[in-house]
């Protein structure tokens, strides 16, 4: 902004109008009250922080050796029903996520009634987390990796659709309008037209996804929903450290496993 | 003027794409092996159907007659949610520059990756769970466990964005003989600051999205009010928390939407 003068050495350039400067300033002051508020009215025991250095080596002390007994009788096929959790939850939320990515995608429903509903359903979808998802699924279908795929599918519905629309909305419109010149149908139109468009960025969200989910699905157990997480509750609540560490040791392997796997297949495909 | 007929297309067969075949076959069968493994059958979801009614029944209409628990909840994930934050942000700056391959040798780039990798590779729950162990029940260990998420997150993200900075303002920097914490003062921080306030912005509304799960394992914030809530069948409450927490966090998107926009 220039605020004039007589002479071009007299004007003062600013980077931002008054305006913006005092909602820079108002907002900076906002965060920072923010934090102090937080600071001084949190309720922390000082004790326990004083004690938290000596507890933290106490608990390491008790990890340390890991079980690795448990591996085997309890861990690995908890490893497994968690990577099958997040698969099928990954699928699942594809499957549920294309249809309301379409119907959010301003250019291909051009219907605002539908748009806004579809936008309603992806943010519920992604408001609530995944482990409340579970909570609510454990009380519907009871416990067990069930109520854990459909978890993760419901959780992932909000991201993998939003996503979705953003590069439905992105596709260049010339070739959908070259197919619209032929008389294609609506159909031919999504098939032809906008699926080879978005075929690489529906890739790369299903695999980002799917990576996301495995992290994910590792907690759910915690609630009831199978896979890894039960495995750590229980040895949680024996206090079985040592088994514990195991099981922290294993889900470090896989994620770090799975994240390689994602980086190649990215590589390869995309 | 070309007059004539025109040639007859040829016709055209779609090639065969025997990857995506074999792909659609193999979904088929795992499926179908799913479908075995969970035991999932028709009768369990017509069951797990009916069950859902009821329970979508029990939960309307929800029930804020006790809102003061409920406030206190909330308030306390806020807190969470915002120390955190500040306190991520805070060890992920020097984090960033430690792991920025084009600032520092590589061994100290591997440690400070390391230890951001380590950071990130276990959900907020399942470190909550541990400090829990270390400092007790409440809000401290949420505030530490969503820490150490955040410098697993905005740490790398820095780190990425200071790798891909102009070295040219760098060196001209350095060439007027500026020391080094003027170098990243001047030379690296300006260049880095928008897309930090992003960063930043994105990681206070994923905190304060998981500041509300982390109670479930006891460490402070409306999880736990949730959790007990759900265990007592009080499902018209665990409506009301879920309406609340939703309301939360879409004020929260707001408040960071208008920061986006004041800081662009």
């Amino acid at each position: 902004m220039i605020i004039p003068g007589s002479s071009l050495e007299e004007r003062q350039w600013t980077r931002f109008t008054p305006l913006e400067r005092i909602f820079r300033y108002a907002f900076y002051v906002m965060i920072c009250s923010a934090i102090v508020v937080s600071l001084r009215t949190i309720e922390v025991i000082p004790e326990f922080l004083f004690d938290a250095p000596s507890q933290m080596v106490d608990m390491l002390d008790r990890m340390w050796p890991p079980d690795a007994s448990y591996y085997p009788e309890t861990i690995h096929d908890a490893l497994v029903e968690t990577i099958h959790i997040a698969t099928v939850g990954t699928i699942l939320a594809v499957v549920l996520a294309i249809p309301i990515g379409v119907m959010v995608a301003e250019n291909v429903t051009p219907y605002k009634p539908l748009n806004w509903l579809a936008r309603f359903l992806l943010v519920s979808s992604r408001s609530i987390n995944s482990l409340v998802w579970a909570l609510l699924f454990v009380a519907v279908f009871g416990p067990g990796p069930l109520a854990g795929s459909l978890a993760i599918a419901f959780r992932s519905i909000g991201f993998v659709g939003k996503l979705f629309g953003e590069a439905l909305e992105e596709a260049n419109h010339s070739t959908i309008e070259a197919l619209q010149a032929t008389g294609a149908s609506k159909f031919s139109i999504m098939y032809m037209g906008y699926w080879p468009q978005v075929l690489p960025t529906f890739w790369s969200i299903l695999l980002f996804r799917w990576d996301i989910n495995i992290r994910e699905s590792a907690v759910l157990g915690l609630v009831g929903a199978g896979g890894i997480g039960v495995a750590l509750n229980t040895a949680l609540e024996l206090f079985y450290w040592d088994r514990v560490c195991m099981v922290l040791i294993s889900m470090l392997v896989v994620v770090a496993t799975v994240e390689l796997v994602v980086t190649q297949i990215r590589k390869r495909i995309i | 003027m070309r007059t004539g007929t025109f040639s007859t297309p040829r016709n055209y067969t779609p090639q065969r794409n025997w990857y995506a075949l074999v792909g659609w076959l193999f979904l088929l069968v795992y499926l179908a092996y799913i479908t075995s493994l969970f035991d999932l059958d028709l009768d369990r979801f017509i069951s797990g159907l009916d069950n859902g009614s009821k329970f979508l029944g029990r939960m309307f209409p929800p029930n804020f007659t006790r809102y003061e628990l409920l406030m206190e909840g909330l308030l306390e994930s806020l807190q969470i949610g915002v120390i955190a934050t500040f306190l991520g942000v805070l060890i992920s700056l020097p984090m960033g520059f430690l792991a920025a391959r084009n600032l520092m040798p590589p061994w100290v780039t591997w440690c400070a990756r390391g230890l951001i990798v380590l950071c990130r590779s276990f959900h907020p729950v399942i470190v909550a769970i541990l400090f829990v162990k270390a400092v007790g029940f409440g809000a401290l260990a949420g505030v530490m466990a969503l820490t150490v998420a955040s410098v697993g997150f905005i740490g790398k993200l820095f780190a990425e964005s200071i790798e891909e900075i102009s070295l040219k303002q760098i060196e001209a920097v350095r060439a007027t003989g500026a020391s080094f914490p003027n170098v990243i003062l001047i030379g690296v921080f300006p260049q880095v600051m928008g897309r930090f306030t992003g960063f930043i912005s994105y990681q206070l509304d994923s905190n304060l999205r998981n500041s509300t799960m982390v109670g479930l394992v006891g460490a402070g914030g409306i999880g736990g009010t949730l959790f007990a809530a759900f265990q007592r069948f009080d499902y018209d409450f665990v409506s009301a928390i879920l309406i609340s927490i939703i309301a939360v966090i879409l004020a929260g998107e707001g408040v960071n939407n208008i920061m986006r926009r004041i800081y662009r």
